[in-house]
């Protein structure tokens, strides 16, 4: 579904991604795991297309498309979602407003109808209440005065709205306290555990795989997947770290 | 007699686009007077007649605990002036909402001196800019607080977004106060549209001129929002921010 070959990427002029290679299946989630300043955001930026993530060789194909020479928008209505890890707030611009729009644009790109106001605020009502999530805080402005849990949350909210084929998750659990880690852990699995779905799952910590459990672990260090298992890669990184893990 | 055609060495005709001025001086040298009486209530929405060039000058004398609200939406093709002058006798409130939206080689602009007189009046100005091209959009504000007006409360907050290397925007809130025990507050900024912001949008699937549609809508319409939303010139607003956008 998701295929990267030998990626190379900078980042003002700098090289970040040192020939990253990965398969992600259909049907899968895979974890990739690694130190501070390894790539891990700058792959998440990479495939989702932010400007200034200038790939410099090697290539990305998704769903047999090539990902690389689509717009961020085109992206977004193939099926990518990428959660963001510091999710970004829009003063002036409420949720229902943002969303509906992203909902819609993604629809008629895909040649589908548009939802009417009244059938999208039903379909943000039962997704925010699946996530534990007061519907009213979709009236605000997007993730304005949100704590730092609350738009991580909201991110789960905006993916099962927009109901992506594949997502890629970047740090969606720091900030969570363990309650919320479990619901944002179930509702992963609920809204993206399917055949024909996959999943990149970015964190530091083992704590929410235990809840969302990957198919496969890979360890990213300075640019490049340096190991790859199942999750007690995870556990076993988790207990000794990085530099032992590797060595 | 008809009152002297300005030059740009006045202060407040500095960035007027005096050419286009010139051949319809006569019509607006001299200002409309509004006058609310005490404990009297006024509320006004001044939208864009659509003209090329278009001025509108006001003097506005609010008695002894009168309140004024003021929406306007300045957006004209060539050259358009909101010009207010405004007196504040005892607990005299007055609010004005105002928007420069401009492209092409546009100069809007709006003008206020709001003179606090009496004592405890509130005055609260809120202007938004959003500028492409090659236009101009500028807010020329004074407050004067008379010696004896105490208490006085004054709020500017001025903001313009620039959507090309080739816009302009000036923000020049003024303060002339003569009492000691007041508040005056102002606020100015001038930016872009944030690369973030926009990049999170497209991520959602928005293409980059609906990202750009949607942010500048969160950045201007709030001036409507506060005020019970006036419809109509909520929707001015908007069909003007789309043909700014492009």
């Amino acid at each position: 579904m998701l295929e990267i070959t030998s990626l190379h990427a900078t980042v003002a002029d700098k090289p970040i991604l040192n020939g990253v290679s990965l398969r992600v299946p259909a049907g899968e989630v895979h974890a990739i795991m690694g130190p501070n300043g390894s790539g891990k955001s700058t792959l998440a930026y990479v495939l989702a297309g932010r400007p200034g993530y200038e790939v410099s060789e090697g290539g990305v194909s998704f769903d047999g498309r090539d990902l690389l020479a689509m717009e961020p928008h085109e992206r977004a209505a193939a099926g990518l979602f990428l959660g963001f890890q510091y999710p970004v707030e829009i003063p002036g611009v409420s949720y229902l407003q943002f969303l509906r729009e992203s909902l819609n644009a993604q629809r008629r790109s895909r040649g589908e109808a548009e939802l009417s106001a009244g059938e999208f605020i039903k379909l943000a009502r039962e997704q925010a209440k699946l996530l534990g999530m007061d519907a009213d805080m979709l009236k605000r402005p997007v993730n304005v005065g949100f704590s730092g849990g609350e738009k991580k949350r909201a991110e789960m909210v905006q993916m099962g709205i927009l109901a992506p084929k594949f997502a890629i998750l970047d740090e969606t659990d720091s900030g969570l306290d363990i309650d919320a880690l479990r619901i944002v852990g179930d509702g992963i699995n609920r809204i993206m555990r399917a055949p024909d779905k996959g999943v990149l799952l970015i964190t530091h910590y083992e704590r929410l795989l235990e809840h969302v459990r990957p198919d496969r672990v890979h360890v990213l260090q300075a640019g490049k997947i340096t190991r790859s298992g199942d999750i007690e890669l995870a556990r076993e990184l988790e207990s000794t770290g990085y530099a032992e893990a590797v060595a | 007699m008809t009152a002297p055609f300005p030059t740009h060495r006045q202060e407040e005709w500095r960035y007027a686009d005096l050419d286009a001025l010139k051949p319809v001086w006569e019509q607006f040298a001299e200002p409309m007077t509004l006058t609310v009486g005490p404990g009297e209530r006024l509320e006004e929405i001044w939208l864009p007649s659509g003209d090329d060039v278009q001025l509108r000058r006001v003097q506005l004398a609010l008695g002894s605990g009168a309140k004024a609200r003021i929406f306007t939406l300045n957006t004209a093709a060539v050259y358009g002036r909101i010009e207010l002058e405004v007196s504040l006798e005892e607990c005299a409130e007055f609010e004005l909402y105002g928007a420069n939206i401009g492209t092409g080689l546009s100069t809007n602009e709006i003008v206020t001196n709001v003179k606090h007189i009496g004592v405890g009046g509130r005055s609260r100005q809120t202007i938004r800019s959003v500028l492409n091209g090659k236009a101009v959009g500028s807010y020329l504000g004074k407050v004067e607080v008379a010696r004896g007006a105490q208490k006085t409360d004054a709020e500017q907050s001025v903001k313009a977004m620039l959507l090309d290397r080739g816009a302009t925007a000036n923000c020049k809130p003024e303060l002339e106060i003569f009492a000691d025990d007041v508040k005056c507050a102002h606020g100015a900024t001038v930016g872009e549209l944030d690369a973030m912001q926009l990049f999170y949008a497209e991520s959602r699937g928005m293409d980059p001129a609906a990202a750009r549609a949607l942010l500048l809508e969160g950045f201007a319409m709030g001036l409507w929002e506060s005020a019970g939303e006036p419809d109509a010139i909520a929707e001015a607003a908007r069909e003007a921010l789309r043909r700014a956008v492009g």
